[in-house]
C-alpha cells in the first residue's frame, strides 16, 4: 500500500540537466513543485581529480540506479539485442549535467526545418529513404528567447557570431541571430588551439571557440575555471561547471516551494478515470509512495522518458500512457560522434591542463552551411578539437604504427609522443529513421524486475555519407597544423546506448507522428509535459543539452502562463 | 574466487622467506612511509637498502593482500616486459604496478582473481615445459617470446583466450603504473614522471600550460589536496 503524500501542483520526474531548470520558471509563477530525483546530492569534495575511477570506473555513473536498467541495443530487428556494462547516463541532483563536458550550443536555423529548406533547396528526392524526419512545429526565433534565459540563468561562456543580425567573425558566423551576446566570455584559448585556429584560417575556414557551460570568469558566487582537467568525466571542483546542482535548483529552492527528494525511483505515472494524469508513483528504500499533483513533467533522460511512459499502462492506455498513436519511442536516434580523426604531431602541444569544452569549432561544413549540390547526402558535422589529456590515456595512445604495443620500444614511443596527439570530434548530422527505435526488452529486466528499454537502431547511409566527408576536412585541417601521421577511425553501424540521445516522445503539431505538442504537453493527456532530447526531431551537428535545456524552460513557461488551463481542466 | 594450489609448483620455494610483511620489516626498522625499492630486486630484499645498518641478507618479499608469492613473480616479471625497466628509465615493475593490480583483484576487480590464477599459471606451465624454469627465472629475450606466443594464441590454458588475458594484464599495467598513486601503482610518481605529466593540481595558468616543459611536477595524489581528503576521525 503506497504512502499518499500531500498534493502538489507540479511534481517533476528527474532533477538534471532539463527537470532543473524547469523548476526555476515554475516557482518563479508562485507554483509548488516536487521534484523526485533517483540519485542524490554531491558535493565538489566528491569531484577528486582522479582519471582511474572517473574514467575507467566510471564513477560516478557507476553508483546509481541508471546503471541497473542498462538498455539493451541491436542494430536491426534481424540481430539478438545486447547489454552494455555502463550506462551513458547518471543519477544526482543536477544529473548529467554534473559531469558533462558542457558544451552549449544553440542549433543553427537548418536544424528546424530540415524537410522544407532541403526540399526548397534541392528538392524533396534528397530527403534520405526511410528518414521519418519532420519540420520542428516552430522555428529557431521561437525558441531563442529560452536560449537566452537558460545560457543567463546557468552560466554560459562564449562568442555570439551574429548578434541581431551583426555578424563577429570571433564567433559563429552560421549561428542564427541572438538577441545579445553571451553573459561571459568564451573559456581562455591556449598554445594548441591557437595553432588550429591559425591552421583552420589559412584553409580560408572560420574558427571560433566553442559555447560552453563553464564559468569563464567569476559568475555570481561561483569562481570561473581553473583549468585543472579531468572534467571530461568528472564534476567541477569548484563549481566553475554550470550544472543545474549548483545553480537553477538552489536558485529556485530559495524560493521554498522547491521540494527536492533524493532517492526516489518513479515506477509509474498514474491516471485518473478520464485519462488525466494524477500523480507518480515512486519507491524510496523499502517504501512505496504516491505523489500527487495537478501537473505532471516527465524529465528523466532519453531512455527512462519512453520507459516510464511504456510501464504507465492503464484501461485507457493498454499501451503505455500517451501512447495510444503507437509513437512513444519511435523517431529515436543518437549523435553520430564516433569516427574520429586523430594526429600525431612533431612536437608537444601542452594540453596536461585543458578540458573537452576548451576548443575551437569549425561550422563550414555543418547543416546547410555548404552547397549540398554536389554531395549525396544533407547535413554535416560540426568539427571540434579541445585540449583535454590524462596520463593513463595518454599511456594508451595509438602508435601510428610506428612502435609494437608493449615493450621498450612501445615505452620509448609513448616517453616521446605522449603530448603529441589530439583526437577531433565530429558531431554529424543524424536523421530519424522508421526502422530505428526503442521499445522494452522482453527478457532483460532491472534489479526490481522491470523491464530495461531495448535499442534497435543503426546509422544509415547519409550518417555515413557525412562522417566519411567530415573526415576528409578533418585530415586536412590536421595536416595543415602540421600534423605528421594521421588516423581515421571506422564509421561505425550500430548506434547503441548514448548520451546525445533523442526522439521517443518527439515533438510536433500531428498527433499521429508525435507524442507531444508544440508546448511540449503529450497529444493525448494534457496534463502531462515531457522536457529533455527526447522530444527533439533533429539532432544539429552538435551537443543536445542547451536546446533540450531552452525547451524544458519554454515548456515551464508555458504551463505557467496557462495554469489554470492545463491543471483544471 | 577459486585460488589455484597449483600455482606454486615448481616455483622458488616460498618456505624460504621468513613470514614477515615488508611493512612490519619497515616499521621495525623505524622507516614505515619511505619507500625505497632496488630495480636488481624486485620483490626480495625490497626494505633492505633503506634499512639502517641493515644488511642484504634478509630475503624480503612485499605484502600482497591476493597474490600468492609464486603469481607474484611471474606477474611481476610480466609486466617488467610490458613496460620494461630500461634504458629510458624505470618501468612497470618500479612503479609497483603488480601492488595495484594485487590490491584491486582484492577489490574493484575481484571478478579477474580467477582469470590472474589461471593465466599465470598457464603462462608459467609454458615456461617450464619449454625450458624447464619458472617464467620469472627466463631471460627477458625468453620471457618476450613466449609473451608474443600467448599474445597469438599459440599457448593454451587459459580462460578465455591467451591474447585477451594478454590485453588485460597490458591494460592493467598501464592503470598501475599511471592511475593515481592512491591506488598502489605509480610508485614515486614513476609513471607521471614517464610521460611528462606534471601531476595534478587544482588549477593551472596560462603560463603553467605555456612553460609546461618547466612546470615542477606538482608531486601529489588527488587526495594530498585537503579539499577531497576526509578528516581523520578524531584529528590527525
Amino acid at each position: 500500500m503506497a504512502t499518499e503524500m500531500q498534493k502538489t501542483d507540479v511534481v517533476v520526474i528527474g532533477l538534471g540537466a532539463v527537470g532543473g531548470v524547469a523548476v526555476l520558471p515554475l516557482v518563479s509563477a508562485g507554483l509548488r513543485v516536487v521534484g523526485l530525483e533517483a540519485g542524490s546530492w554531491l558535493s565538489t569534495r566528491d569531484f577528486a581529480p582522479d582519471e582511474l575511477r572517473n574514467n575507467t570506473r566510471d564513477w560516478p555513473q557507476s553508483v546509481q540506479k541508471a546503471n541497473h536498467e542498462v538498455p539493451t541495443s541491436r542494430a536491426n530487428e534481424s540481430e539478438a539485442a545486447t547489454q552494455a556494462s555502463g550506462h551513458p547516463m547518471m543519477n544526482a541532483v543536477g544529473g548529467t549535467s554534473l559531469h558533462y563536458w558542457a558544451q552549449s550550443w544553440r542549433l543553427n536555423p537548418w536544424d528546424f526545418k530540415v524537410v522544407s529548406e532541403t526540399t526548397r533547396r534541392y528538392g524533396a528526392n534528397r530527403l534520405p529513404a526511410g528518414s521519418t524526419v519532420e519540420d520542428w512545429p516552430f522555428a529557431l526565433e521561437d525558441l531563442e528567447p529560452f536560449y537566452d534565459k537558460v545560457e543567463y540563468a546557468l552560466g554560459v561562456s562564449g562568442i555570439a557570431g551574429n548578434v541581431q543580425g551583426r555578424l563577429n567573425s570571433a564567433g559563429n558566423i552560421f549561428e542564427g541571430p541572438r538577441a545579445r551576446e553571451y553573459p561571459m566570455p568564451p573559456l581562455r584559448s591556449s598554445g594548441f588551439t591557437d595553432m588550429m585556429s591559425d591552421a583552420a584560417r589559412r584553409l580560408g575556414w572560420h574558427p571560433f571557440q566553442g559555447p560552453a557551460a563553464i564559468a569563464s570568469q567569476v559568475y555570481g558566487t561561483r569562481p570561473g575555471c581553473l583549468y585543472h582537467g579531468f572534467c571530461d568525466r568528472g564534476g567541477c571542483h569548484v563549481s566553475a561547471k554550470s550544472s543545474t546542482a549548483v545553480t537553477t535548483i538552489p536558485e529556485a529552492m530559495k524560493s521554498g516551494l522547491l521540494d527536492v527528494v533524493t532517492h526516489a525511483r518513479v515506477m509509474e505515472i498514474v491516471t485518473d478515470s478520464n485519462g488525466r494524469a494524477k500523480g507518480v508513483q515512486y519507491q524510496r528504500g523499502n517504501e512505496t509512495i504516491f505523489q500527487p499533483a495537478d501537473v505532471v513533467l516527465l524529465a528523466s533522460h532519453t531512455y527512462e522518458n519512453s520507459r516510464i511512459l511504456l510501464l504507465s499502462k492503464s484501461g485507457d492506455f493498454p499501451n503505455g500512457l500517451a501512447n495510444n498513436s503507437g509513437q512513444v519511442g519511435r523517431h529515436y536516434f543518437s549523435h553520430h560522434q564516433g569516427a574520429p580523426v586523430t594526429a600525431l604531431f612533431p612536437h608537444n602541444l601542452h594540453n596536461w591542463y585543458g578540458l573537452p569544452a576548451q576548443g575551437v569549432a569549425i561550422d563550414n561544413w555543418a547543416d546547410d552551411n555548404f552547397d549540398h549540390s554536389d554531395v549525396d547526402f544533407i547535413g554535416g558535422g560540426n568539427l571540434w578539437v579541445h585540449t583535454n589529456r590524462r596520463p593513463m590515456s595518454a599511456a594508451r595512445m595509438s602508435t601510428f604504427g610506428k612502435a609494437p604495443g608493449w615493450g621498450s620500444d612501445w615505452k620509448a614511443f609513448i616517453m616521446q609522443n605522449a603530448d603529441r596527439t589530439n583526437s577531433s570530434y565530429i558531431q554529424k548530422t543524424t536523421l530519424p529513421y522508421e526502422s530505428n527505435y526503442l521499445d522494452l526488452d522482453p527478457t532483460v529486466k532491472d534489479r526490481l524486475g522491470v523491464p530495461v528499454i531495448r535499442i534497435t537502431a543503426e546509422y544509415k547511409e547519409n550518417e555515413l555519407k557525412i562522417a566519411a566527408f567530415t573526415q576528409d576536412k578533418m585530415e586536412q585541417w590536421f595536416r595543415e597544423a602540421g600534423a605528421v601521421e594521421i588516423l581515421r577511425s571506422g564509421l561505425g553501424r550500430s548506434m547503441g546506448p548514448s548520451t546525445h540521445a533523442y526522439g521517443g516522445t518527439r515533438m510536433g503539431n500531428n498527433p499521429r507522428t508525435n507524442v507531444v505538442d508544440s508546448t511540449g504537453f503529450a497529444h493525448e493527456v494534457p496534463n502531462l509535459g515531457v522536457l529533455g532530447a527526447s522530444v527533439m526531431g533533429t539532432s544539429g551537428a552538435r551537443n543536445p543539452t542547451l536546446t533540450a535545456q531552452a525547451l524544458a524552460w519554454r515548456t515551464a513557461e508555458h504551463l505557467a502562463q496557462n495554469w489554470r488551463r492545463i491543471a483544471d481542466a | 574466487m577459486a585460488n589455484n594450489k597449483n600455482s606454486t609448483r615448481n616455483t622458488s620455494d616460498p618456505s624460504t622467506a621468513p613470514r614477515f610483511s615488508r611493512r612490519a620489516l619497515l616499521k621495525q626498522a623505524g622507516v614505515v612511509g619511505a619507500v625505497a625499492l632496488g630495480s636488481s630486486a624486485p620483490l626480495a630484499n625490497a626494505a633492505s637498502g633503506s634499512r639502517p645498518g641493515g644488511s642484504n641478507s634478509i630475503p624480503v618479499r612485499e605484502a600482497f593482500e591476493t597474490l600468492t608469492a609464486a603469481e607474484s613473480e611471474t606477474l611481476d616479471a610480466v609486466l617488467d616486459r610490458i613496460l620494461p625497466s630500461d634504458g629510458n628509465g624505470p618501468g612497470a615493475r618500479e612503479a609497483r604496478a603488480i601492488q595495484f593490480i594485487d590490491h584491486a583483484l582484492a577489490g574493484y576487480l575481484a571478478s579477474q582473481r580467477n582469470t590472474y590464477a589461471i593465466g599465470l599459471l598457464a603462462i608459467d606451465t609454458a615456461a617450464q615445459a619449454q625450458h624447464g624454469t619458472p617464467f620469472h627465472l627466463l631471460t627477458p629475450a625468453q620471457q618476450d617470446t613466449l609473451l608474443k606466443a600467448v599474445e597469438s594464441n599459440e599457448i593454451g590454458g587459459f580462460e578465455g583466450s591467451g591474447s585477451s588475458f594478454f590485453s588485460m594484464v597490458r591494460n592493467h599495467t598501464i592503470d598501475g603504473t599511471f592511475s593515481d598513486p592512491y591506488y598502489g601503482g605509480n610508485r614515486d610518481y614513476i609513471g607521471w614522471d614517464m610521460l611528462g605529466y606534471p601531476g595534478v593540481r587544482m588549477g593551472a595558468s596560462p603560463d603553467d600550460v605555456r612553460n609546461e616543459e618547466n612546470l615542477a611536477p606538482s608531486r601529489q595524489s588527488a587526495y594530498d589536496l585537503p579539499h577531497f581528503t576526509k578528516d581523520p576521525v578524531g584529528g590527525a
